[in-house]
């Protein structure tokens, strides 16, 4: 019974993970339209920045963290001016051919700056080993994530349900011409939600440097996982993302636990399940444009 | 006669330059015979590329140590990165053979690798030195291969046979679900249950996906003495930060495994987490020779980091060349090249070593290893060790 806590509590922490690494995706491509495969890039660049930091500059772990998510930001706030919004008004097959072609380039120039092998960042010892709950073995680093993360996900519900920004992007998204003519700085909305979205990517990625490992090939294995979320969640809003994140999170842990021998394929058979009963997602509608 | 007068000299020019022109030849030929090529085809770039690194670093010290000639012939190698694609491989193999007319073809990160040049090998009657690759089928594949590395069989027959003799009666696997984590479980099982011991769970990991939680868990479930655990070498990292998250380390049961996983080149990356782990293996940058001691200190002078079992495959392999070349008075006809290299003994780094006459394989000691901190640092400290260990892939047959 404890062991299925356990397993549950390890699914949680896996999801959550997963929401904050694609939820960015979630926003470029249900809000913009965008299909973004190069957002692996931004979380990998976000969890170099804080090994860098860690490891070589002698910076804290909880520090480094809110630079990692400042990093990926200005990288996607530059790239999003100088070559995304070139092609939001391209085919689909031009974004993906675009931003597949970033990934490489991403996974060529971290290989040659870091080298290939794949590093960890040095973690505070309060953040290692396990705590005993009530025979429930609960890992410390796994818990730091869920806080973390579930504080996110409230912050950004809110901000988008009640604020001003949250009623503008809503309203771009909704009908980016008449948002325009209400006044709305569409593009500037636009360009700072990717930013935002590369900022959590890369937040997410120094977190899961130690879970899932970085290395330079981070944004190619990866990228499925997140277009899963994507996929399953529908992506017109960030409940259904987050949701599908812990759902594809347990999922996954639990199937590995108790079926091994099918591990892997059990968030596969998830995904076509959900996508067969529910084409658009679990909290889908059709695009908005 | 004017015309006739200026005819003359010219063609006597052109006869001159004719001949200027043959002797140049002559000397390019000349001097096309005093090299011997040695084309190095290695992974410079992508996930295998410390294994290229390593022994491209360790070929490059020891011709800096023994000049680069040998039985008056010069070496000169020609690197080749084939990113660990077999398709590279082959392509760079031929072209190395046709267009360059290497006497050699070396390296081979990984297995497919290794197979994709055999034919070519067998063909042009090269030999193929192979300082990586470890299946135990490579040898068998062309009779020009002759391989300096080693054989997953050689490590991981040897700890289950170190794990069933020494109070270990039940082990839980882990391996990465691909041809090589099968080969280990395959002759770990083989050896460890014939000595008594068994294997109370048996876990195959996805190669893609490395959060090892739920598969931890399942292990701590069993209730184990040990894990037997082979996984790619940049995920020995992972497994062993999260064994210890989990407090495996703790209840007791031990790590043990073919030492790939505790590979010199990563082992300080993984941290404390490490400590104590036991594992079967041909190499130690710890390992207590003064050869060894010598060869650690000129390979960190020249590159700022320790060499691992990789590199001296890869300083092995350009000896078993130099003293083949010595052997056969320089002559690079591939058939004597081979058979000087057969029954070669020779001190390497690692210990005692030689080629197989039998199989071209590698004989060497296999050293059961713990991880230990030495000057802060961590190293597989050698505690016991098997002789002179065949490819137990190939001594069943």
């Amino acid at each position: 019974m404890t062991t299925l806590f356990t397993i549950l509590f390890d699914g949680v922490a896996y999801g959550m993970l997963l929401f904050v690494l694609a939820c960015g995706l979630a926003v470029t491509l249900g809000l913009m339209n965008f299909v973004n495969l190069a957002h692996g890039a931004f979380a990998m660049a976000g969890g170099y920045v804080c090994a860098v930091l860690v490891n070589r500059s002698g910076w804290p772990f909880f520090a480094s963290l809110p630079l990692a998510f400042v990093a990926s930001a200005g990288i996607g706030a530059v790239l999003e001016r100088a070559l995304y919004r070139h092609l939001y008004n391209r085919s689909h097959l031009d974004q993906v051919l675009f931003s597949v072609g970033l990934v490489f380039m991403s996974v060529a120039a971290v290989d040659y700056i870091m080298g290939s092998s794949r590093i960890f960042i040095k973690l505070p010892a309060a953040l290692e080993g396990q705590v005993d709950f009530f025979g429930i073995g609960i890992g410390r680093y796994r818990l730091m994530i869920i806080v973390i993360c579930g504080l996110l996900t409230a912050a950004l519900q809110l901000v988008l349900a009640r604020t001003r920004f949250g009623s503008r992007l809503r309203a771009a998204v909704d009908d980016p011409r008449a948002a325009i003519g209400l006044g709305i700085n569409v593009p500037q909305v636009f360009a700072f939600t990717f930013a935002f979205g590369c900022g959590l990517a890369g937040l997410g990625g120094a977190l899961s440097a130690e879970i899932l490992g970085l290395d330079p090939y981070f944004p190619l294995k990866f990228m499925i996982y997140f277009l899963i979320v994507v996929t399953v969640g529908g992506s017109s809003s960030i409940t259904g993302p987050f949701l599908a994140s812990l759902l594809l999170g347990i999922g996954d842990v639990a199937g590995k636990y108790y079926v091994p021998k099918l591990g892997p394929f059990v968030i596969y058979t998830i995904m076509i399940v959900i996508l067969i009963w529910r084409p658009n997602g679990l909290f889908g509608r059709t695009a908005a444009r | 006669m004017f015309n006739g007068k200026k005819r003359l000299p010219r063609a006597a020019v052109g006869v001159a330059i004719a001949g200027a022109l043959g002797s140049i030849l002559a000397l390019a030929q000349a001097q096309a015979q005093e090299t011997v090529k040695i084309g190095l085809i290695l992974p410079m770039t992508g996930g295998q590329a410390s294994t290229g690194k390593q022994i491209d670093n360790a070929v490059k010290l020891y011709m800096q140590q023994k000049g680069d000639t040998v039985a008056g012939k010069k070496i000169e190698i020609i690197l080749k990165d084939d990113g660990a694609v077999p398709d590279n491989t082959k392509r760079l193999a031929q072209e190395l053979i046709v267009n360059d007319k290497v006497h050699f073809i070396a390296g081979f990160g990984v297995t497919p690798a290794a197979l994709a040049a055999a034919p070519l090998a067998t063909q042009a009657k090269v030999p193929e030195i192979v300082m990586a690759a470890g299946t135990s089928i490579i040898t068998e594949r062309s009779p020009y291969i002759v391989r300096t590395s080693f054989t997953l069989a050689q490590s991981s027959t040897i700890i289950g046979d170190w794990a069933a003799k020494n109070g270990i009666k039940k082990v839980a696997t882990l391996t990465s679900d691909y041809a090589p984590g099968n080969d280990a479980l395959t002759f770990f099982k083989q050896n460890f249950t014939a000595g008594g011991g068994e294997v109370v769970e048996e876990v195959k990991v996805p190669l893609a996906n490395p959060d090892f939680a739920p598969f931890l868990q399942r292990m701590k479930d069993a209730k184990p003495d040990a894990v037997f655990v082979f996984v790619p070498a940049g995920q020995g990292g992972s497994f062993m930060k999260q064994y210890a998250e989990r407090g495996l380390d703790k209840s007791g049961i031990k790590v043990i495994g073919p030492g790939d996983v505790m590979d010199d080149d990563l082992l300080n990356g993984m941290g404390d987490a490490a400590l104590g782990a036991v594992t079967a293996h041909l190499y130690s940058a710890a390992h207590p020779s003064a050869m060894n001691k010598e060869f650690v200190a000129a390979y960190k002078k020249a590159f700022g980091n320790r060499p691992g079992f990789m590199a001296v495959s890869g300083y092995d392999g350009i000896h078993l060349i130099y003293e083949a070349l010595k052997k056969t008075g320089g002559k690079t006809d591939g058939d004597a090249l081979v058979e000087a290299m057969k029954g070669m003994k020779w001190e390497s780094p690692r210990g005692p070593i030689s080629i197989d006459p039998e199989t071209r394989d590698i004989v060497q000691n296999i050293y059961i290893r713990k991880v230990e901190k030495v000057d802060g640092e961590l190293y597989n400290v050698e505690f016991a060790t098997f002789e002179a260990v065949k490819d137990a892939g190939k001594t069943k047959k």
